[in-house]
């Protein structure tokens, strides 16, 4: 017995399903105004410095939509996994394949490329996220081999990978080995859609998939058994839906999706392929999805949202030199309040000790 | 016994609240040294809550608790204990991957040393004729064993006030009368016994006295071999009892047409704690109730996946629907033959907790009810179907948008089969049709299987509790250690000789089967 | 003969790259045997690293180090405890969150010592058995922290098995509703437990940053944590095999080294792929056996527990 305790509400609270990510981003700047006075930086400035001022010029605009769409893809993709109980935490693998099969194909073509290579390297990167998602996949229905450890691990060897080739066969063959691919042609890289701005047609992408994220969830059959697999995998076996088949399904989009992020960034805003080509995507979506509430829309508020503390973190380390790993604390401090914070959906805070019998 | 005898225990207006719900309302309840003394009550009624009380697991949130004439306040079991209060679960309260003596230990608050407690294990089991093996684990062991050890349990602690919940539930009727030797005996030292039951006729042949609850209250405390079961009956339900009414059974109509044939049935499994079904073989024909007796754990879970789909068999001509063979049909398969299917968990397989009831409609009527179109789900459809549901089974619930885990038992289950009845099965398999309860939905859901057979369908219900089977059954057959008895027609056969099948006398199961 | 003479070397370094292994798996063993999926590992450890580091340099003792190591790693899992026992949050996207956290919260507080270098430990030579040909010095001539490393399989086998403790422990893992019923706290042996695993992953950690590198980097532990986890799994929950599947992968880590030195033209990335690699195999060779994984895994994993329920 304590002062404090939790008592079950009958019924979730619908109003704090939508209230605890607000609940949790308050909590996150009030840890960040003390965390800043703590390392001996004017709190205010720094916050402002980190939220406020990379979105108060249109190319600062510009810069969050940019980030924001990656997060958008991995994150839609992983919401559907993670609604049947399916933990891809490899997506930052399966981007990186992504790139390097997408990218691969730009550099194959490099010098006769034409209209159809943008598209055909689009198709290169889904199906690399695929293939790489489709192993855990495998190992998973096959062998019962846990997708996080087997999805995680992979993500090790994909980045690797992608090191080893730059270091080879990718590099730029006048790039004084410099381990960098050439810079993609024209016909490589995916065209600006706002001018001014780098918003290429990768954030289409992320508002189509966005919408397709939804009706399936919302809508489908296949959206239905996803949610019930999640919930209650025994009343699954009970309807007769195919559990293997959407551990197969739910790994081949999430991963298609990531993969299709990794082709994004090197056709995109990189333009070439180098040893990093993400500052860590594929684990910020994780955030991004449970923020999102796993629903596609709270994904695209939430995605903008952690964009904002990647585009923040760089240019609060050029304005004030504050820390960059700053950013790393703000996104895991974002997700722990927020688990936290959803035991209000289920429970009620009650004060005061409990009356026992006498 | 006289006034002048100091109660063991007596509990004075103990009242507690949960939300949404009193569960008991100033409860006074009095057990004298040597008694045993049944809690009476249906399920619901705060009987589970009450001990709970008395064994330090929950807190009254008002009232006073005497124990021999001193006020105590019990903080958790371990203060339970130290007064004498010993507690056998209905749920044991056992751990599969530990040995027998493992599990006693945790039961004890001075076990000691290992090969001493066996020692004293192997000494109590023999004192009171319960014989056990300190060294197996208890996965290996059978529902009877089990609660043994939960007595045993008990015992080593030289318990003045010995709780017992629900005890015989899972026991068959020679298990039950082995049981009763052991409580008599024990109440002849001296000690008191609490029984909690709601199955009448035992408390009459075994209690003193008897307190019976409703809705939280005491509404009566009696002797209950001065009374009848019917009185009994009334007192805990609050209303007179109507038997079900029972059509004569459409017989000749289908000739000799089997519905379900099941023929040499044997399962396998990578579930170690699985029972493996042993060349069942058995058959329902249409208009029929063919009852399946036996306790807990001897394959009725693995039986009733096997007609389900959801564990598809080996050979696909073990399971006939209509003559066709569909063993290696899943569960959507056989659903489109006609399958209707009500699973032991009704919270958790038979409907998703989380989920409205429109969507628990369409958890397994998506096919038959038409309920998706071109890949997408047709949510009014899905509503339709479930207010239809609710509407004709009389289910309690705020509407289609309630979420399944915010009904009652009884009423969850009126929707679970209603949900199955209206898809117009040939063929419904129903495990544990009134497990859990209350007396009016279950006799709502006995008058619906019965008017569903008599329309012709074929049913096969599989349950512990022998009243009922013997209530909705034309024939019954026994499943013990994977193995299916012959079956016998209802109004040709006996409890008794139904409960020597249960132990396994039958067949060439018993010396085979013994681990 | 210059076969034989490489040997020793390589099973010494082998025990070396195990024993970071071996803490971090040890303690999420623990805490899983008490019914706690932690996949916080990785974060643990690098917080575990980065305040070792902090602590050994700047009191100059590897002793200190190693304890303040441990402390911020059982700091870090309290934070974790408290989130899925007391609010009840599910256990895999607490771990995972952990795990992000301690990547930040690591890389925020080693800014300032990165690159700098720290004197390795002391080396402890078992007299007599040190001397013994190849075997002695690869056996017989490590760090303290190598031997307690090792005192630790036995010990924490003999705590599980042999005390009333590691009985309730493991009562716990095995099903908390019944261990509630019989007047455990369930709540409180969990958090013990997951207090201990997270000192040994802070522990593993310090031992990265103050003896087998020596110095802090960014994400230095480059996945060992999940492969700990692995190595859980692998042990099927035992001890002892643990420790076999430590100096496995201990094992498969030095290979990459020895295997260029050896004269062998494989690029470094892909030797460096071993490891993961290996840790998929091994998952897969277990796992597959449904059975076997049963009888073995605590039956409570994961599983959200609410006394009131």
């Amino acid at each position: 017995m304590s002062l404090v305790r939790l008592e079950a509400r009958g019924r979730a609270s619908p109003a704090m399903v939508y209230l605890t990510p607000l609940l949790a981003v308050g909590l996150t700047l009030a840890s960040g105004f003390v965390l800043f006075g703590l390392m001996g930086f004017d709190p205010l400035r720094a916050l402002h410095a980190f939220f406020v001022q990379p979105v108060s010029s249109v190319r600062g605009i510009g810069e969050l939509v940019v980030k924001a769409t990656p997060l958008v893809l991995i994150a839609v993709g992983l919401a559907i996994g993670f609604r049947a109980n399916v933990w891809n935490i490899g997506a930052e693998g399966q981007l990186t394949l992504g790139a390097v099969t997408g990218g691969g194909v730009a550099l194959a073509f490099y010098g006769d490329g034409g209209w159809w290579l943008l598209p055909l390297m689009i198709l290169a990167g889904i199906a690399g996220g695929m293939l790489w998602a489709a192993i855990p996949a495998l190992l998973r229905t096959r062998f019962n081999a846990s997708e996080i450890l087997t999805s995680l691990m992979l993500t090790y060897v994909a980045v690797l990978l992608l090191q080893f080739l730059v270091h080879g066969v990718y590099r730029d063959p006048d790039g004084y080995s410099f381990p960098e691919s050439r810079l993609f042609e024209d016909d490589a890289l995916l065209p600006v859609i706002v001018s001014g701005t780098r918003i290429h047609l990768g954030a289409l992408f992320a508002l189509l998939a966005v919408a397709a994220g939804w009706v399936l969830i919302a809508r489908t059959f296949i959206g239905f058994q996803i949610r019930v697999i999640g919930l209650t995998p025994a009343a699954a076996g009970y309807a007769g839906f195919n559990e293997k088949r959407i551990i197969w399904l739910t790994l081949l989009i999430s991963g298609g999706l990531a993969g299709l992020a990794g082709l994004g960034e090197v056709a995109g805003p990189i333009g070439q392929i180098t040893p990093t080509v993400s500052p860590g995507y594929g684990f910020t979506a994780i955030i991004v999805a449970f923020l999102g509430r796993l629903h596609p829309v709270g994904i695209l508020l939430a995605a903008l949202l952690m964009a904002l503390s990647f585009i923040g973190g760089e240019a609060a380390q050029i304005a004030m030199g504050l820390p960059k790993a700053i950013t790393g604390v703000f996104q895991g401090m974002l997700l722990f309040f927020l688990l936290a914070c959803d035991v209000l959906i289920r429970y009620r805070v009650r004060f005061g000790r409990r009356r026992a019998a006498a | 016994m006289t006034d002048t005898v100091t109660p063991r225990l007596a509990l004075r207006g103990i009242t507690k609240r949960f939300p949404g719900c009193l569960a008991n309302d100033a409860v006074d309840l009095t057990l004298l040294p040597g008694e045993i003394h049944a809690l009476l009550g249906e399920n619901g009624a705060g009987k589970s809550t009450l001990v709970k009380i008395i064994y330090g697991i929950q807190h009254a949130d008002s009232g006073s608790m005497l124990w021999e004439g001193a006020p105590v306040s019990v903080a958790d079991p371990a203060a339970a204990r130290r007064l004498g209060i010993g507690m056998v679960f209905q749920h044991f309260s056992l751990f599969d991957t530990l040995t027998v003596a493992e599990n006693i230990a945790l039961g004890l608050d001075d076990a000691g040393p290992m090969k001493a407690l066996e020692g004293r294990i192997r000494a109590v089991s023999e004192r009171y004729g319960l014989a056990l093996d300190p060294q197996r684990h208890v996965f290996d062991l059978s529902v009877g064993e089990r609660q043994r050890v939960e007595i045993v349990r008990c015992l080593l602690q030289d318990p003045r006030l010995l709780i017992m919940d629900e005890p015989t539930s899972v026991l068959t009727p020679q298990e039950v009368g082995k049981l009763f030797e052991t409580l008599r005996r024990l109440a002849a030292e001296g000690r008191t016994i609490l029984y909690i039951s709601h199955k009448l006729e035992e408390i009459r042949a075994l209690c003193d006295g008897a307190t019976v609850l409703r809705g939280g209250r005491v509404v009566a405390a009696c002797d209950p071999r001065a009374r009848t079961a019917r009185e009994l009956a009334e007192m805990m339900i609050g209303e007179e009892l109507t038997a079900p009414e029972r059509a004569p059974q459409v017989a000749g109509a289908d000739g000799t047409a089997l519905r379900l044939e099941v023929r040499h049935l044997s399962t396998t499994t990578d579930n170690p704690f699985a029972t493996n079904l042993k060349d069942v073989s058995f058959a329902v024909r249409p208009g029929e109730i063919l009852g399946i007796a036996g306790v807990a754990g001897n394959g009725q879970a693995e039986l009733l996946a096997s007609l389900s789909g959801e564990l598809p068999a080996a050979d696909q001509g073990a399971v006939l629907i209509d003559g066709r063979a569909v063993g290696h049909l899943g569960p959507r398969g056989r659903r489109d033959l006609g399958l209707a299917f009500v699973p032991e968990e009704r919270l958790g397989r038979g409907a998703v907790p989380e989920l409205s009831l429109s969507e628990n409609a369409l958890l397994s009527g998506y096919a038959r009810e038409r309920l998706v179109r071109r890949g997408l789900v047709h949510f009014g459809r899905a509503r339709g179907f479930a207010e239809r549901i609710i509407d004709l089974f009389d289910v309690v619930a705020h509407g289609h948008r309630a979420e399944a885990r915010s009904l009652s038992g009884g009423n969850l289950q009126k929707f679970i089969i209603g949900r199955e009845i209206l898809q117009k099965p040939k063929l419904l398999v129903v495990g544990q049709p009134t497990w859990g309860v209350d007396a009016g939905a279950a006799a709502a859901i006995h008058q619906a299987l019965i008017d569903l057979a008599r329309g012709g369908t074929a049913v096969l219900v599989v349950s512990q509790d022998l009243d009922e089977l013997f209530v909705l059954s034309d024939r019954i057959a026994v499943l013990f250690h994977g193995r299916l008895s012959e079956s016998r027609p209802t109004h040709s056969t006996t409890v008794e000789e139904i409960g020597l099948l249960m132990g396994g006398l039958f067949g060439t199961a018993t010396d085979e089967e013994e681990r | 003969m210059t076969d034989l003479l490489i040997l020793g070397p390589v099973i010494g370094s082998m025990i070396v790259a195990a024993t970071p292994l071996l803490y971090a798996a040890l303690g999420e063993l623990v805490v899983e045997k008490s019914g706690v999926l932690n996949l916080g590992v990785e974060g643990l450890m690098l917080t575990g690293a980065v305040c070792g580091f902090a602590a050994g340099y700047s009191s100059g003792s590897l002793v200190v180090g190693v304890v303040g190591g441990a402390l911020a790693g059982a700091l870090l899992g309290a934070l974790f405890g408290l989130l899925v026992l007391f609010l009840m949050t599910n256990q895999v996207a607490t771990g995972l969150a952990l795990t992000l956290f301690g990547v930040g919260l690591s890389a925020l507080i080693g800014q300032g010592y990165v690159g700098i270098p720290m004197s390795k430990a002391g080396v402890i030579r078992i007299p007599v058995l040190s001397d013994l040909p190849i075997l002695g010095p690869a056996l017989f001539a490590h760090d303290a922290l190598v031997y307690l490393g090792l005192l630790a399989v036995p010990a924490v086998a003999w705590f599980l098995y042999r005390t009333r403790a590691g009985l309730v422990l493991r009562a716990v893992g095995e099903n908390h509703a019944a261990a509630h019923a019989l007047g455990y706290k369930v709540l409180r042996i969990r958090f013990l437990a997951i207090l201990f695993g997270g000192a040994m992953s802070g522990i593993a950690g310090a031992y990265l940053s103050l003896m087998y590198t020596p110095m802090w980097a960014e994400n230095m532990t480059a996945g060992r944590g999940w492969i700990a986890l692995a190595l859980v799994v692998f042990a099927t929950w035992r001890p002892g095999r643990v420790l076999v599947g430590a100096w496995l992968f201990g094992g498969v880590t030095i290979m990459q080294l020895h295997v260029q030195g050896l004269g062998f033209a494989v690029p470094s990335q892909l030797l460096s792929m071993l490891p993961y690699l290996a840790t998929v195999v091994v998952l897969v060779a277990i796992s597959r056996d449904v059975t076997r994984i049963r009888l073995n895994a605590p039956a409570s994993l994961g599983k959200i527990f609410h006394p009131d329920a």
